[in-house]
């Protein structure tokens, strides 16, 4: 059984919080929890949000009462696996030229590394999905090899452009769509991340894994245009590719 | 011809809303809806519509929209407002009407809310509703997601909003009576989920305090200025869910209370929630009012719910017939400027 607290986030929704830190396992409990609890779907169960280290359980408390909804949260708790599901592996082009990568040069200077370092380190690990939030589609995924570890920008964008890759703690985000940044952009993606006609609308989802694979301009261009066409497809690998976060 | 509203003038931020986008949250897509749906439900209710479907929200400056349709009955409900009738596009001037009631408009007509008093939102519902494909499963404008209501953004001059109905049903016009829709100053919120980032004092701060709601409040979340409330070590969390109503303070100390268009998840502690009884009256406070908090239990706040939600459902009852010699009266006393600027709705009740 795993150490956890339930908060109240008023009156119709609990956070069971399974720790405060980043860390894959405790990710691994947060999306164990989520899939057993709409498994189970009791009546009066609104929506779960599952975030880096704890679950948001939104309920109707007239329907659900909220001692009701502790006991079964805590009766899935006794015997909750933290092992991670096997999520679906993504290869995501990825086109760090710097002609896109607005930090590029910036996040060489501030972490020593020359750019093609940079990119190789960035692109040769393979990325745990955390959560999506913020923004529909937008994946926050860990973790970054320790030298490429930056605080935020001081002064953030008031826009990036949509696919953009930024890095900062030790996070790295797929943004979908246009918005106002303050993480370190270094890469950009032609990937059709978020699609509010699909069935799922988010290309990824939390317990995924994403490896980045370096494009040129050139080609990072001729995949973007397929994806506003709507003819790129990227299908997810099942197989463990080598070593996972 | 197919029936639509046109657009004149947007006003400052007209979207289409509902009672938002449940269930998608885990995708990044933030709820949004109405910011007070009481309001949003009365106005429904007063042209017969499904109580959450979907009407024009309108935030401190209203449009000017032109009916092309056969005719088309439309509902205010909210904050105050001048409303007037103009006879056509070019026409300079027209008949005041009071808000909280229906009006029948013809082909060519025009509609136009100024701005609006004692309140941040006033609705507008049409009789049949909007021709508008839900995304997502509701017809709400998420502006940051660019997702739902008219192509995900804020209405512009000449936007065509469809209608469903080419011509309104004969039927005689209704307010709204015994509804009260005026903003409250006090808010009931219960303490958590990060109130172990506060100290006591820092708590009674919070609930002892004047916070006055500042400029920069918008649809996501209210800005509020008064005694800075101190963190117990950091500000920074890692990420975790934003529940509506929650009352997260970042580092400058000056809490935000997260409304409709709330990011699905944040990194900052939140010291109280507002009770869900609360926040239709939360989201009709204007920049400029000042507002205070009230902690209270689980329990009272689940009691308040079923109150709000047996009153809500309870709506129709407040739908009564509008009397002619009311409307005669109203355009006749504004007409000659025996009285002026914003009618109060119950003043000649």
């Amino acid at each position: 059984m795993s150490n956890y607290k339930v908060l109240l986030a008023g009156d119709t929704a609990l956070v069971v919080e399974f720790g405060d830190s980043i860390d894959p396992q405790l990710s691994a409990k947060v999306l164990s929890l989520a899939r057993r609890l709409n498994e189970l779907r009791p009546e009066g169960l609104v929506e779960t949000v599952p975030t880096i280290r704890s679950l948001i359980v939104y309920y109707e408390p007239l329907v659900l009462s909220t001692a009701a909804l502790e006991r079964q949260i805590s009766e899935l708790m006794q015997d909750l696996q933290g092992t991670e599901q096997p999520g679906r592996i993504w290869q995501l082009p990825a086109c760090y030229d710097a002609r896109v990568a607005l930090d590029l040069a910036d996040v060489a200077a501030r972490t020593g590394l020359s750019q093609a370092q940079l990119v190789e380190r960035h692109s040769s690990v393979t990325y745990h999905v955390y959560m999506l939030g913020f923004l529909p589609g937008l994946a926050y995924l860990g973790d970054v090899p320790r030298e490429l570890v930056l605080p935020r920008r001081e002064n953030p964008r008031p826009s990036i452009p949509a696919g953009s890759i930024g890095i900062a703690s030790s996070m790295t985000c797929l943004y979908p769509m246009e918005t106002p940044c303050g993480w370190h952009i270094i890469a950009r993606s032609p990937a059709p991340l978020w699609d509010q006609r699909s069935e799922t609308g988010a290309l990824l989802a939390p317990g995924d894994h994403v490896r980045f694979e370096p494009v040129s301009l050139r080609e990072y261009e001729g995949l973007l245009t397929r994806t506003k066409e709507g003819s790129l497809r990227i299908e997810p690998h099942h197989e463990p590719l080598g070593a996972t976060a | 011809m197919n029936p639509r509203l046109r657009v004149l003038a947007p006003g400052l931020l007209t979207t289409v809303q509902d009672l938002g986008r449940v269930g998608y949250q885990h995708l990044g897509v933030a709820v949004s809806g109405a910011l007070d749906p009481v309001s949003l439900c009365a106005a429904n209710a007063l042209v017969g519509n499904a109580p959450g479907a979907g009407a024009l929200e309108i935030a401190y400056l209203g449009p000017t929209l032109v009916i092309e349709a056969e005719s088309t009955r439309l509902a205010f409900a909210g904050a105050n407002a001048a409303i007037e009738i103009l006879p056509n596009e070019t026409a300079k001037f027209g008949n005041r009407i009071q808000n909280m009631r229906t009006i029948l408009l013809r082909r060519g007509e025009v509609v136009r809310v100024g701005s609006l008093s004692d309140g941040a939102v006033m609705y507008v519902a049409v009789e049949g509703g909007f021709e508008i494909e839900p995304v997502l499963g509701s017809v709400s404008t998420y502006i940051r997601g660019r997702i739902g209501g008219w192509h995900g953004r804020a209405l512009v001059a000449d936007d065509r909003l469809p209608l469903r109905r080419n011509s309104a049903t004969p039927r005689a016009e209704s307010r709204l009576q015994g509804l009260n829709l005026d903003p409250k100053a006090r808010f009931r919120a219960i303490i958590g989920p990060q109130s172990h980032y506060f100290s006591k004092a820092a708590i009674n701060t919070f609930f002892d305090s004047e916070y006055v709601v500042c400029a920069g409040s918008d649809r996501m979340g209210m800005r509020l200025e008064g005694p800075k409330i101190a963190h117990v070590g950091g500000f920074n969390i890692v990420s975790d869910g934003i529940a509506p109503g929650s009352v997260q303070v970042p580092g400058n100390g000056q809490p935000i209370v997260l409304l409709a268009d709330r990011q699905t998840t944040g990194g900052y502690p939140k010291i109280a929630t507002v009770i869900s009884a609360d926040l239709p009256a939360l989201g009709r406070v204007p920049i400029g009012r000042k507002i205070s908090f009230e902690e209270v239990t689980l329990e009272e706040a689940q009691r308040l719910r079923r109150e709000r939600l047996v009153a809500t459902d309870r709506i129709c009852d407040c739908v009564v017939p509008l009397e002619e010699s009311e409307v005669d009266v109203t355009a006749h006393l504004l007409s000659s400027n025996l009285i002026s600027g914003a009618v109060d709705a119950h003043a000649l009740t």
